[in-house]
């Protein structure tokens, strides 16, 4: 038996809601003159409850052994950030008490402490040490590192990283992260920077990690195929609570099966700061009944309401991405609208978009929706709809016709236009 | 090693063995800070020189010549660098302490460490500007033929300790506040900046007569008066001073390091 690495008990963590953001120190005076014994009688009620408060976690308990990768899932504002959050000691919980045996290293975020006028060789030493590393273990991986980062990166080693390109500064602040010699490495979506090679080069690494070092590690990620071929277990958070737990493809399938599928349609927090907003997206079959189970002889209609507050020109666009976290296709309204002129009056507009039957195979897809203008993005909802197709294998499905086998390493199965005759006896 | 992770924490004697785990970091955050102020800045080194040469040369002008402001017997130009010195180093560190949690949102957010460092990186940054301006005292006090009463001068570096103990001090307790009332940073330079006339930088206490204790109050006050003894002769070493302006700083440091620890659980949710 391994021994235990981390052990949670009922943790949860309670945020209180502030109207537009900060407290000030002249709103507090003010409030105390108006009103200087609101919060003496806040204290002599007990029983208050205050309206404002809102758990993000509650009574998370779970335990993780040496040599383990677990990942978290769950839907945006599950709690998931929070809960690592909180087991990296940056936010303390409200109750509850976890225990880590060992020494841990975080990655919430690449490059924390970068400093652009810096150079590469001196990022590498603030931070390795903001991680945690010390001096000696920098210098011992310091080659190891920057061998890891890449060939553009080691030409550039003493360049001030302003003149990095994006790709090159996420890779020389993985490739530090990777060299931490943690007994618990905490990662939180990080992977979903950098470009699909380095993405491969980053998950091998990890494996590589737990394998020959038997390092436990505990990754977020929405990238559910990397989830999938990395982590041994899964939690699944759902609301600040934790709803399952088990071996990933079990929990997985629950997920996609359960919550992936109910953002059949979803309405959005109106921010009426800006210049123009998504309000709702949904998801409607031929008939314009709801639904996020398609066959894949049905056509996918796709409807986005959205206003234009400031009279903006504006290109209402959606992206598909597929369970494995590759997009797709990307579809713009210009069919409909190719001058934009008729989008830059102020108004409530409604985009219908509808995805061909016979395109794509069956598998679990998600919807990131933009309003965006050349290079102005005004609004955007990451994983805003998930769908499934699903494949009926009947006479209905001219793509794949008689053929009856599941072919999941196929994105696409359209029927393509194709002709047939005879050219010879 | 095991890692308790429980809801609140108070000031414990941990917090300074961690602290002690942590000074590497303390060490690059330092570094950082001090490669990047150097690289920056196009006069680089320069500037730490100009700021107190050209504010005392000012202040001479219109304070020791003009209005002839008396200072102890002493030439005013040398009198009021040394105010000058003591003071920039206070207030700087004061106010660059004051938002150092905010402006290092990024490592408060993203990463743990014992939060203390930041306060005190920057601090320490600041004293290093201080230890580099010094040097100009060095020469000043060649040119006005100044040598400083060598059996004091060990008392220098505890006089700049205290120093160090109440802009720290003060710093924690506005930065602790800052992260709650957004609105502290902005009035902040404002009363440090009056503070400066309820410190004798431009002028000697004794110009006070019958209200020079209402100084006494003020750690800086006993820091640059010391500090004028030590270097001028005049006036005479209070003692008294010196104790009340060290146990002021002490207390000071302490209320920072205590408001901060209390404050610090929230500091990753505020921001």
């Amino acid at each position: 038996m391994h021994p235990v690495m981390i052990e949670a008990q009922n943790i949860g963590k309670k945020y209180r809601i502030v109207q537009g953001g900060y407290i000030t120190l002249r709103d507090v005076l003010a409030r105390c003159i108006r009103d200087p014994l609101a919060s003496f009688r806040k204290k002599i009620n007990a029983t208050y409850i205050d309206p404002k408060d809102f758990w993000v976690l509650k009574g998370v308990s779970f335990k993780i052994n040496q040599g383990e990768i677990v990942g978290i899932i769950g839907k945006n504002g599950a709690g998931k950030s929070t809960l690592l959050k909180i087991l990296t000691r940056i936010t303390p919980p409200t109750e509850g008490e976890a225990r880590i045996r060992g020494k841990i290293a975080a990655l919430l975020e690449v490059g924390t402490g970068f400093h652009s006028e810096l150079t590469g060789k001196e990022n590498i030493f603030v931070n390795g040490a903001i991680l945690g590393m010390t001096k000696r273990e920098i210098i011992k991986n310091f080659d190891e590192i920057v061998e890891f980062a890449g060939e553009g990166v080691k030409k550039f080693l003493d360049m001030p990283v302003k003149r990095y390109s994006s790709g090159m500064l996420v890779r020389l602040a993985f490739s530090i992260a990777a060299h931490l010699e943690p007994d618990i490495l905490f990662i939180d979506e990080v992977l979903a920077v950098g470009d699909d090679e380095f993405q491969k080069k980053c998950l091998g690494k990890l494996e590589n990690i737990r394998r020959e070092k038997n390092k436990t590690i505990f990754f977020v990620s929405h990238n559910t195929s990397a989830i999938q071929q990395i982590c041994d277990r899964c939690l699944l958070l759902s609301q600040g609570k934790l709803v399952k737990e088990g071996k990933s493809a079990d929990v997985l399938e629950y997920y996609l099966n359960n919550e992936g599928r109910l953002n059949i349609s979803t309405s959005f927090l109106i921010d009426d700061t800006k210049e123009a907003y998504i309000e709702t997206v949904g998801l409607f079959n031929e008939n314009g009944f709801s639904t996020s189970r398609f066959a894949t002889y049905e056509n996918i209609y796709i409807e986005i309401r959205w206003t234009n507050r400031e009279g903006v020109p504006i290109t209402p666009n959606i992206k598909l991405i597929n369970q494995a976290g590759i997009s797709i296709l990307l579809a713009f309204d210009t069919p409909a609208d190719f001058t934009g002129h008729k989008k830059k009056e102020k108004g409530h507009y409604l985009n219908r978009f509808k995805i061909p039957a016979h395109l794509l195979n069956s598998n679990y897809y998600y919807l990131d929706i933009a309003l965006n203008y050349h290079g102005i993005c005004y609004d955007y909802k990451n994983y805003a709809l998930g769908f499934s197709v699903w494949d009926p294998m009947d006479d209905k499905c001219i793509a794949r016709g008689d053929f009856k086998g599941i072919r999941d390493d196929i994105v696409l199965w359209p029927a393509l236009e194709c002709s047939y005759e005879k050219i010879s006896k | 090693m095991e890692i308790i992770i429980k809801p609140k924490k108070i000031l414990s004697l941990d917090d300074f063995f961690e602290l002690w785990r942590y000074r590497e970091l303390l060490y690059f955050l330092v570094w950082r800070s001090f490669k990047v102020h150097y690289k920056q800045t196009f006069i680089g080194v320069a500037w730490v020189f100009f700021q107190p040469l050209v504010t005392a040369g000012v202040f001479s002008i219109f304070f020791g010549k003009f209005i002839n402001v008396p200072s102890d017997g002493v030439p005013y130009p040398i009198f009021v660098f040394v105010g000058v010195l003591f003071w920039q180093f206070f207030s700087g560190a004061l106010l660059e302490t004051g938002s150092s949690i905010t402006s290092h949102a990024a490592l408060v957010t993203k990463v743990y460490c014992p939060r203390l460092l930041i306060p005190l990186s920057t601090v320490v940054v600041k004293s290093i500007d201080f230890f580099i301006a010094s040097t100009l005292l060095v020469v000043l006090m060649v040119v006005y033929h100044y040598t400083p009463r060598f059996e004091y001068v060990i008392i220098l570096p505890i006089i700049f300790f205290i120093a160090f103990l109440s802009a720290a001090g003060g710093g924690m307790i506005l930065t602790a506040i800052n992260v709650k009332y957004r609105d502290v940073q902005y009035i902040a330079p404002f009363f440090v900046q009056l503070l400066l006339f309820f410190t004798p930088v431009i002028y000697p206490p004794s110009l006070l007569k019958d209200h020079a204790w209402l100084l006494a109050l003020n750690p800086m006050t006993g820091v640059i008066q010391s500090a004028r003894s030590i270097l001028f002769g005049t006036p005479e070493f209070n003692f008294f001073l010196f104790i009340l302006s060290a146990s002021s700083g002490c207390i000071l440091f302490f209320v920072g390091i205590f408001l901060f620890k209390k404050m610090e659980s929230s500091f990753a949710d505020l921001i």
